[in-house]
């Protein structure tokens, strides 16, 4: 399956549940970015391995994830 | 339209109707029952609606959400319960809403007597609950002026986005006057584009609030309650002025204490003593300046003010004159109503003395 | 490419001020989302609290009315018996509808008021800082009780929603969670019932999710979500308490 996560990383407040909510364990906080705000915010690690169930975005307090599929 | 004999409480209501009020929410207190209860009887049959509140907190808050959907609302109650609704009438005041409040004052503090009394006037004037505002407000001293002033409360409310007050003691609510309702000329009065009723998109989306967290904001805010206040201080004093002119006594009183103050007048104008009264109509903005204009008279040797109460009003009255003229008070707090005669004695008393 | 997820219209794009990992912003965004999904935007009236939500305003994209702490639900009251065609909502704390707000909300149910409110419990006053609510659980550390809520002193936690659900007037009320996808899957059917039920005329609704507050808590945004789990859901199941939308 083809499919996009998107992060609106300058909304990004790096709390995590994305990354705690991921069931295929591809997401994570930057280890290298800061954005705006100076949080680290979250990122997809292997695109390829996303099955676009969207449980990132449904966690998600800010809103800030679109998940797209082909 | 033919005069018929009417209690305070009951025709301050129909008034109220009268003037488009559709929505009324209160909560049972005396010396003011009659005016839920004639609600009651009369919004069901003419499309509006009255409901009884748990508490008057809750009822202040009910008008406070039936003013933000731009409806012409109304509560009422009496001096312990209108305490309990000063959160909500400063709420109401910084989100600039307008709405018709009566308070039927009765004797305080505390629980106090279920008897007149014009001990709220602080309250009412002074803003009551917290934050830099005021309120219209208005005293009738007959039940026709009541019902007149009814149609003034809810176009002032309008036109200034503020709560108004109707400040009435307990004797204009329990007794029966003949009153006439007429016609009223009708003020133009503005939108209310700011009142919540669903955001459609062809207006910028309504927001009722009363919080501005920044400091600049805030600031705006007050700025612009007191860009109006000073407008409505401008152009909204009422006031009536009876035997003022030449005269050598003037006393300050307002509500039913007025009325007793006239015949006071015409026992010291028996014994060749010619006293006039100042009664403001509007107890804020109150009539400072004509005040001032009466007693610069010559004739006028010193003023008193007479109110059921420890001389709350008489402050404003000493602010206006600012030491221009001797200033006495007459008056007990409490419920005690002192009569012509004990007034007139007083003023012939102190004016031997 | 097909859209799986992407945020509603109904939130406005004003970045929200609540703390990473807080609860309130996955549950604005549910409220949101079954707003579009209604279609009722043009017509829906939200009612935001004192507490952290009192910027709900902001976010919320319908017309909004900030409301006095705990009242709420009396001003929601005003404005729907004026415009009985309004979709009127109240969003509220635990200390603004448990605590300073018990009265009216109680009153609302009572009445059977056609209102749906969306009562967040995360069992601490998060905007006043951390202060201990009615809902906080006992043993709990709080800025005011720091050794622990103690049930001999001040009683213990109360249970909103099967309280409501007493109430006659209340014709749907249900206990829902934010701390998995799962539960906020549930969490959302619940509130578009809450809100299909006043659309449908049949009373009062109120939904209480369990939502995390990392911060006061003292822990991360994900071990916030664990504890509701370990220790909130225990003291206040889940499910429906009360459903009279079919009569």
């Amino acid at each position: 399956m083809v499919s996009k996560v998107t992060i609106d990383e300058n909304r990004c407040k790096g709390c995590g549940l994305c990354v705690r909510a991921c069931p295929k364990k591809i997401m994570q906080l930057s280890k290298t970015k800061l954005n705006e705000k100076g949080y680290h915010p979250a990122e997809v690690i292997d695109q390829g391995a996303c099955i676009a169930c969207a449980s990132c975005a449904r966690t998600c307090p800010d809103a800030v994830i679109t998940v797209e599929k082909e | 339209m033919a005069k018929i004999l009417m209690k305070g409480s009951e025709a301050i209501p129909e008034a109220a109707i009268q003037a488009g009020c559709r929505f009324f929410f209160g909560y049972p207190i005396t010396p003011q029952n009659d005016i839920p209860e004639y609600m009651s009887a009369r919004l069901p049959k003419i499309g509006g609606c009255f409901l009884q509140a748990e508490s008057e907190v809750a009822a202040i808050n009910m008008v406070y959400g039936a003013a933000a959907a731009g409806a012409r609302v109304m509560t009422s109650s009496s001096s312990p319960g209108v305490s309990l609704k000063q959160e909500g009438i400063s709420y109401i005041a910084g989100a600039e809403l307008p709405c018709v409040i009566c308070n039927m004052m009765r004797g305080g503090p505390g629980l106090g007597s279920i008897q007149p009394s014009q001990g709220d006037y602080f309250q009412a004037t002074k803003g009551g609950g917290h934050g830099d505002y005021h309120l219209i407000v208005l005293a009738p001293s007959s039940v026709q002026e009541a019902v007149d002033l009814m149609h003034n409360a809810f176009d002032l409310a309008d036109i200034y986005r503020t709560p108004v007050m109707l400040l009435a003691d307990g004797i204009i609510g329990q007794m029966m006057e003949p009153v006439e309702f007429h016609e009223h000329e009708q003020r133009k009065l503005p939108d209310k584009p700011w009142a919540v009723t669903g955001w459609k998109g062809d207006r910028p989306r309504s927001v009722v609030n009363s919080l501005y967290i920044e400091v600049d904001e805030l600031q705006e805010m007050n700025d612009r309650l007191q860009a109006r206040y000073k407008e409505i201080q401008e152009k909204e004093v009422m006031v009536e002025l009876y035997k003022t002119e030449g005269a050598e006594v003037i006393i300050c009183a307002y509500g039913t204490v007025a009325r007793i103050c006239k015949a006071a007048i015409a026992l010291c104008e028996e014994k060749g003593v010619k006293v006039g009264l100042v009664r403001p109509i509007t107890l804020w903005p109150f009539p400072e300046k004509e005040l001032k204009e009466v007693m610069a008279q010559e004739s006028v040797k010193r003023e008193l003010t007479v109110e059921i109460s420890a001389g709350q009003m008489h402050e404003d009255v000493r602010l206006a004159l600012n030491g221009m003229k001797p200033a006495d008070f007459y008056g007990k707090p409490g419920s005690y109503t002192p009569t012509a005669e004990e007034i007139a004695e007083y003023i012939l008393k102190t004016r031997e003395a | 490419m097909t859209t799986v997820f992407k945020k509603t219209p109904v939130l406005t794009d004003t970045v929200m001020h609540y703390c990473p990992g807080c609860g309130h912003g996955i549950v604005h965004r549910l409220v949101a989302e079954v707003i579009e999904e209604l279609g009722i935007q043009d017509r829906t009236i939200g009612f935001v609290p004192v507490g952290c939500a009192v910027f709900g305003y902001k976010y919320f994209a319908v017309d909004c009315v900030e409301a006095a702490h705990g009242r709420a639900p009396a001003a929601a009251t005003g404005c729907k018996r004026v415009n009985p065609n309004n979709v009127v909502f109240t969003y509220q704390g635990d200390g603004d509808l448990a605590s300073i707000g018990a009265a009216e909300i109680v009153h609302a149910a009572h009445r059977g008021e056609k209102i749906t409110t969306i009562f967040i419990n995360n069992a601490i006053y998060g905007m006043t800082g951390g202060q201990m609510a009615p809902t906080t659980l006992v043993g709990q550390k709080t800025t005011t009780s720091p050794y622990g809520r103690d049930p001999e002193h001040c009683g213990k936690p109360l249970r909103v929603a099967e309280m409501i659900a007493t109430i006659e007037g209340a014709a749907y009320v249900e206990r829902v969670s934010v701390d998995s996808v799962p539960n906020i899957i549930k969490a959302k059917a619940a509130i578009k019932k809450a809100f299909q039920c006043q659309l449908d005329g049949k009373g009062f609704a109120l939904v209480e999710v369990l939502s995390s507050c990392p911060t006061n808590w003292g822990k991360s945004p994900a071990e916030a979500m664990d504890w509701i789990k370990s220790d909130m859901i225990p003291y206040y199941p889940l499910g429906v308490k009360k459903d009279r939308t079919n009569e």
